[in-house]
């Protein structure tokens, strides 16, 4: 009886965050995420140090579940993406996915004492996509701004692009994707994604040590 | 670098790099990308400049950033900041935004006064924001297209448009034009290595996100000078979605 009680006290709760999760409107979505993620930073000397390994642990508990990452390698393929089948598809958007965790996990260990500012946002009823405009402010240096492009799937907003500086993180690589496919076809991408993320490993790795 | 000689001289000397850079691309092979048509070229030229920066710049502004408190480093970029304030204003107003540049004027006018000769940005905490306009930005904005990509020699990325910005801008640059010559050389290089300073957390970043640098570095320049043309407003480039 004690255990029911207990099971349903855990069901009751978790449908309860799955529902508040749901219900916030996109900027205080990423406000929630950036709250939790820099606070983990502010006590963790290993991130701090440069450890990336264990930012992407962080990254990938805290924050993958909020990006639409079929979306992104969609985006970054270009036209080619309609000729992929659904397995290069998925493999495309595998190493992709590797590749922007380690990046964005890279980019948290730079994290110095910057705070985080979300510009007002004027979301309409019914709308779908969204731009949240955050600005990175620091002592001492102009003041970065990273945007985000969100759309609403299944009733939760998911990030789909990245923009620091007016640059975006996923359109900046369709110029290299594009010319590696014209060079080896869509495998031919796959095959640099996959060298490019296993050279990566071994260097933080070597760097490590 | 433009420092060592007199603006004229440098400006000419661009002006020949640049007509040889363009002469040689109708030769070099290319990988058919339509922005950057001297492709061959520009990766030559990049790698010259990767090498001149990881032994003689970077060490360098690497050396200012550890060594060097956060006040001096910050009165250093403020100083400068203030100096290119003028020509954000003078931009602004060619832009038909007068109300941004007497706003940038106003800027200038504080940060030179109560603000120490421009080290401390008194203007921002009073609420007037701090702008970044060019002279390649304002011909965008007149509607100038980018022209083909080049990559010049020590300077970097740029565009045909954003390189004849460029030489205006150094033409009007106040350190530039400084008479004695070891006080401009001085102040130029310590202006490189302070803006090059500010840049360093973003090199591991780009080594590990880029699948070949040339390319990232590129399509980065161009989407960034885009972004600044349009004021941060530009919309979104749907080509090929």
């Amino acid at each position: 009886m004690k255990a029911m009680r207990f099971l349903f006290a855990v069901v009751t709760f978790l449908s309860c965050s799955v529902a508040v999760a749901s219900e916030l409107a996109p900027d205080q979505l990423l406000k929630k995420v950036t709250d939790e993620v820099l606070e983990v930073i502010r006590n963790d000397k290993e991130i701090k140090s440069g450890d990336t390994r264990r930012a992407m642990e962080l990254v990938e508990t805290r924050v993958v579940g909020h990006f639409n990452f079929s979306r992104m390698t969609q985006l970054a393929v270009g036209r080619e993406w309609r000729k992929a089948t659904p397995e290069q598809k998925k493999l495309l958007t595998d190493e992709f996915r590797k590749l922007l965790v380690r990046t964005y996990s890279n980019a948290l260990t730079q994290y110095k004492n910057q705070t985080v500012a979300f510009k007002p946002l004027d979301l309409k009823a019914g709308q779908i996509d969204a731009k949240v405009r955050t600005e990175i402010r620091q002592p001492g240096t102009k003041p970065l701004n990273l945007d985000y492009y969100m759309e609403k799937s299944d009733a939760s907003w998911r990030v789909y692009d990245i923009e620091v500086e007016g640059i975006s993180l996923v359109t900046n690589y369709r110029g290299t994707f594009s010319s590696e496919i014209q060079e080896g076809g869509l495998d031919g991408l796959i095959a640099s994604l996959r060298t490019k993320n296993s050279a990566v490993l071994v260097g933080s790795r070597a760097s490590k040590t | 670098m433009n420092s060592t000689m007199r603006n004229d001289v440098s400006i000419g000397r661009t002006l020949a790099i640049v007509a040889v850079s363009l002469a040689l691309g109708a030769c070099s092979s290319t990988s058919g990308n339509k922005k950057d048509p001297i492709e061959g070229f520009n990766r030559a030229m990049f790698a010259v400049n990767e090498t001149i920066d990881s032994y003689a710049v970077r060490p360098v502004a690497k050396a200012y950033d550890d060594y060097l408190p956060v006040v001096v480093k910050a009165g250093v970029s403020n100083f400068f900041g203030n100096i290119d304030d003028v020509f954000t204003g003078v931009n602004n107003f060619l832009q038909g935004k007068p109300g941004d540049g007497a706003s940038d004027l106003g800027r200038f006018v504080i940060n030179s006064t109560i603000g120490i000769l421009g080290m401390v940005d008194v203007a921002s905490d009073i609420g007037l924001a701090k702008h970044d306009e060019d002279f390649g930005q304002t011909f965008g904005r007149w509607g100038v297209g980018n022209g083909p990509y080049v990559v010049l020699p020590v300077f970097g990325p740029k565009t045909a448009r954003d390189t004849v910005g460029f030489m205006v801008d150094r033409y009007v640059d106040p350190v530039g034009n400084i008479e004695d010559v070891s006080v401009r050389n001085s102040l130029s290089a310590l202006r490189i290595v302070s803006i090059r300073a500010e840049l360093l957390p973003a090199d591991k970043v780009v080594d590990e996100a880029a699948l070949d640098k040339y390319s990232y570095v590129r399509d980065g320049y161009l989407q960034r000078r885009r972004s600044q043309i349009f004021d941060g407003d530009a919309p979104r480039d749907t080509e090929e979605e």
